[in-house]
């Protein structure tokens, strides 16, 4: 089957321990997790995880099932990038004497719409949000120069496409399923 | 009125309010306000000292097994809680409900290598259902509910609490706690509608049909929806190892058991039905041979309260989610009367071929040593196939599951996921106590009766009348099987120099024969069975017997030792 990079929203309770057990699920199918990032969500209390991870559908259908079964994940479900907005932030470190060395430098960072944060004699911090492969692309161009101190990258952060709110459909229904019981 | 009590207290409390009667345990250091509060509720509910905590937690399985209530045990921190990893391991792969309470250092203490301080939460967490540590007094009543809630809930299995020993002693005002709508946890799945409608039509049409009963039909209580089904349309069935005893052996339907040891019948036709129905079973590779040539002819459709077994090894066509007592019985609504007796008969061959080459050889020796199959076949009929049988782990067990007859649901209690040897001395104890009117004959193999043994122990001292049948051969014997079959007879390790296991028996006050004879068994047995309470049963067998017939691994389902020659 054809391997792809899959984003996999993960929505849980706030409960600590639970990355260990998401973490797991990747592990015990000796799958690397690309890139992971925790925030809270747009329902109160509840966090949500954006995952990426190489593999092919099959498998990353079994995975999402094995997150949703462990006790306080509410849902998980997973999507290709044509199904996502989605988003990275990239910070480089760069030295401020190379960066003065050299215009071409100056204007790759104008190209990519990169702004500048901080800036004083020793480096110079540029910021890049956008797609992987514009920061990827920014980061191989920003190499060749020999300039870049630090650089990091905050990994995916994506929201659906889709029009339905899959979450907010499944909390009420288990809300009017409480209150029938009550 | 509420009034101030002990975290510990509170503990009792809760156990008492979940309506708990039996807790197996073991003290120490961590968990000894537990015990001391124990000390007060003796006439509430039973106590069990076993003589390991592994044993703690297969006699909580065994229990939980025969019952269908939620086992329990309570065990001190550090090595006290790893003992009890085999058994939560082994509750979770074979969906058993239990609930493990291990002690943990003070919340002051967690982080600092304590004395005996494990994480043990972070140990289990991969291993069961779900892992908590209670920190605080208040949290005891909270965390118990939830515990019983999530191990018997949905497709049941094992939960961990880390009660750490500050929430044990401080002081709290009792509440009972029940447990609301969980968002983060959905016991069983809704069933959709259309899946029945499209079930019903797929086995309306079939010419073919074959069921494959699992444990869930057992979980879920579904013996009669189960039989109410298979009547109406006509349809054979085939039982996991787990699946025993969830129809009668003796029914007509009823063609055997499935997988690498099991029937031929029922394996060849795997391969040959139109439709495949699995109820309440997960396609283990022990039960699929090699999924590549695995019923690839037959439209599957497959009934499980977790969605996540749905197209985990074996494609389904149709997945029908939900609890298979309801969805078993929306099914039988459903479906039209039908007869397939011509699909049915067709079975007999098979099955003649298995008796002539197999099943009368094992059962019905004319001369020679005594066999396993014989043994086992006696001692159904000695209890009139109404007992429940125990298993250990290797020939044994896959010769009891072969042999043993059933007429009675939650008969059948053997370590089928994990496949823990070991397993059935302390998990046929836990039977005694989850179902003490019924008779319980565990089968054990000279290697697994060693690996508990001082579980003797626990039933010099509570009495659990366990009738322990040891087929010894003088070696590990699966092992040996494979060796010879698949390792040029080499055989490493597996030649066991036994002790006399009358002796040690016998200094635990339990009554033991041992047998060599052919003509002597049928007394022995009626010896046994009318002994009261425990009773040891040592059987010389036949030290090279194979059990047959056979799937190699990875092998075709279809394709069986010895009948069909290794590829």
């Amino acid at each position: 089957m054809e391997k792809k990079l899959y984003t996999l929203i993960v929505h849980s309770e706030n409960t600590a321990g639970l990355l260990n057990q998401i973490a797991a699920v990747f592990t015990r199918r000796q799958l690397n997790i690309e890139s992971l990032n925790v925030s809270a969500s747009s329902i109160e209390g509840i966090h949500r995880y954006t995952i990426t991870t190489w593999t092919d559908e099959d498998t990353v259908q079994k995975v999402a099932k094995q997150i949703e079964k462990k006790v306080d994940v509410l849902q998980a479900h997973y999507y290709t990038d044509s199904e996502v907005f989605m988003q990275e932030i990239a910070l480089y470190k760069l030295s401020t004497p190379a960066v003065f060395a050299n215009p071409e430098i100056c204007r790759t960072i104008r190209y990519y719409d990169a702004p500048i944060i901080e800036t004083n004699d020793v480096y110079t911090v540029v910021q890049k949000a956008g797609r992987t492969d514009e920061i990827v692309s920014l980061s191989r161009e920003l190499a060749t120069f020999g300039c870049v101190l630090q650089y990091v990258n905050s990994g995916r952060v994506a929201v659906t496409r889709s029009s339905s709110e899959q979450v907010s459909a499944f909390l009420e229904k288990l809300q009017t399923l409480s209150e029938k019981k009550i | 009125m509420s009034q101030y009590i002990s975290g510990a207290e509170a503990l009792m409390q809760s156990l008492i309010h979940e309506g708990v009667k039996t807790v197996f345990g073991y003290p120490g250091g961590s968990i000894m306000p537990v015990f001391d509060a124990m000390f007060d509720h003796k006439n509430d509910f039973k106590q069990v000292l076993v003589r390991h905590e592994q044993g703690a937690a297969h006699a909580a399985q065994g229990y939980a097994r025969v019952s269908g209530e939620v086992g329990v045990c309570i065990v001190t921190s550090g090595p006290g809680a790893t003992n009890t990893i085999t058994g939560i391991s082994d509750a979770m792969l074979d969906s058993t409900p239990i609930v493990v309470i291990a002690g943990q250092v003070g919340a002051s203490f967690l982080g600092t290598d304590a004395f005996q301080e494990v994480d043990f939460v972070c140990i289990t967490q991969p291993i069961c259902k779900w892992s908590y540590q209670i920190r605080r007094p208040e949290d005891v009543a909270w965390a118990v509910a939830r515990a019983f809630y999530i191990a018997r809930s949905g497709r049941p299995g094992p939960v961990v609490l880390d009660f750490a020993r500050n929430a044990q002693v401080g002081k709290v005002e009792y509440q009972p706690a029940s447990i609301p709508v969980q968002r983060g946890f959905i016991p069983v799945p809704d069933t959709d509608a259309n899946s029945i409608v499209e079930a019903a039509r797929l086995i309306n049409e079939a010419h073919r049909p074959l069921l494959l009963s699992g444990q869930g039909v057992t979980l879920a209580d579904a013996q009669e929806e189960l039989l109410a089904f298979v009547e109406k349309a006509d349809i054979p069935v085939g039982c996991t190892l787990l699946g025993l005893s969830t129809i009668p052996s003796a029914h007509p339907l009823y063609k055997g058991m499935l997988g690498m040891h099991g029937n031929l019948a029922p394996n060849v036709k795997t391969n040959e039905c139109d439709v495949l129905i699995a109820v309440g079973m997960r396609f283990d590779d022990r039960v699929t041979g090699n999924l590549a040539t695995y019923a690839k002819q037959a439209k599957v459709i497959h009934l499980d309260i977790d969605p996540a077994e749905i197209n985990k090894n074996v494609h389904a066509d149709v997945a029908v989610l939900g609890n298979c007592k309801q969805t078993l019985a929306l099914l039988t609504e459903a479906i039209k009367p039908a007869k397939h007796t011509e699909w049915i008969e067709s079975f007999e061959p098979l099955h003649e071929k298995e008796c002539q080459a197999v099943i009368e050889p094992a059962l019905f020796p004319k001369e020679g040593p005594i066999k396993m199959g014989e043994v086992v076949s006696m001692v159904s009929a000695a209890t009139k196939d109404s007992a429940v049988l125990v298993t250990d782990v290797g020939q044994n067990q896959l010769m009891a599951a072969r042999y043993f007859r059933y007429t009675t649901k939650r008969s059948m209690i053997s370590s089928g996921g994990l496949g823990t040897m070991g397993f059935s001395l302390p998990a046929a104890i836990g039977a005694t106590f989850g179902a003490p009117s019924r008779t319980i004959c565990a089968f054990m193999g000279d290697g697994g009766i060693q690996m508990n043994i001082q579980e003797f122990g626990t039933i010099m001292e509570s009495g659990a009348p366990v009738k322990i049948i040891l087929l010894n051969n003088n070696y590990l014997g699966n092992v040996r099987q494979w060796q010879q079959l698949f390792f040029n007879g080499r055989y490493s390790c597996t030649p066991m120099v036994n002790p006399h296991y009358g002796t040690i028996a016998s200094a635990y006050g339990i009554p033991s024969q041992a047998v060599t004879q052919r003509e002597d068994l049928p007394a022995a047995i009626d010896k046994m069975l009318s002994t009261p309470g425990a009773y040891l049963l040592e059987v010389a067998i036949q030290e090279d017997e194979n059990v047959m017939p056979m799937t190699p691994p990875g092998g075709t389902v279809s394709q069986m030792l010895p009948f069909d020659s290794i590829q």
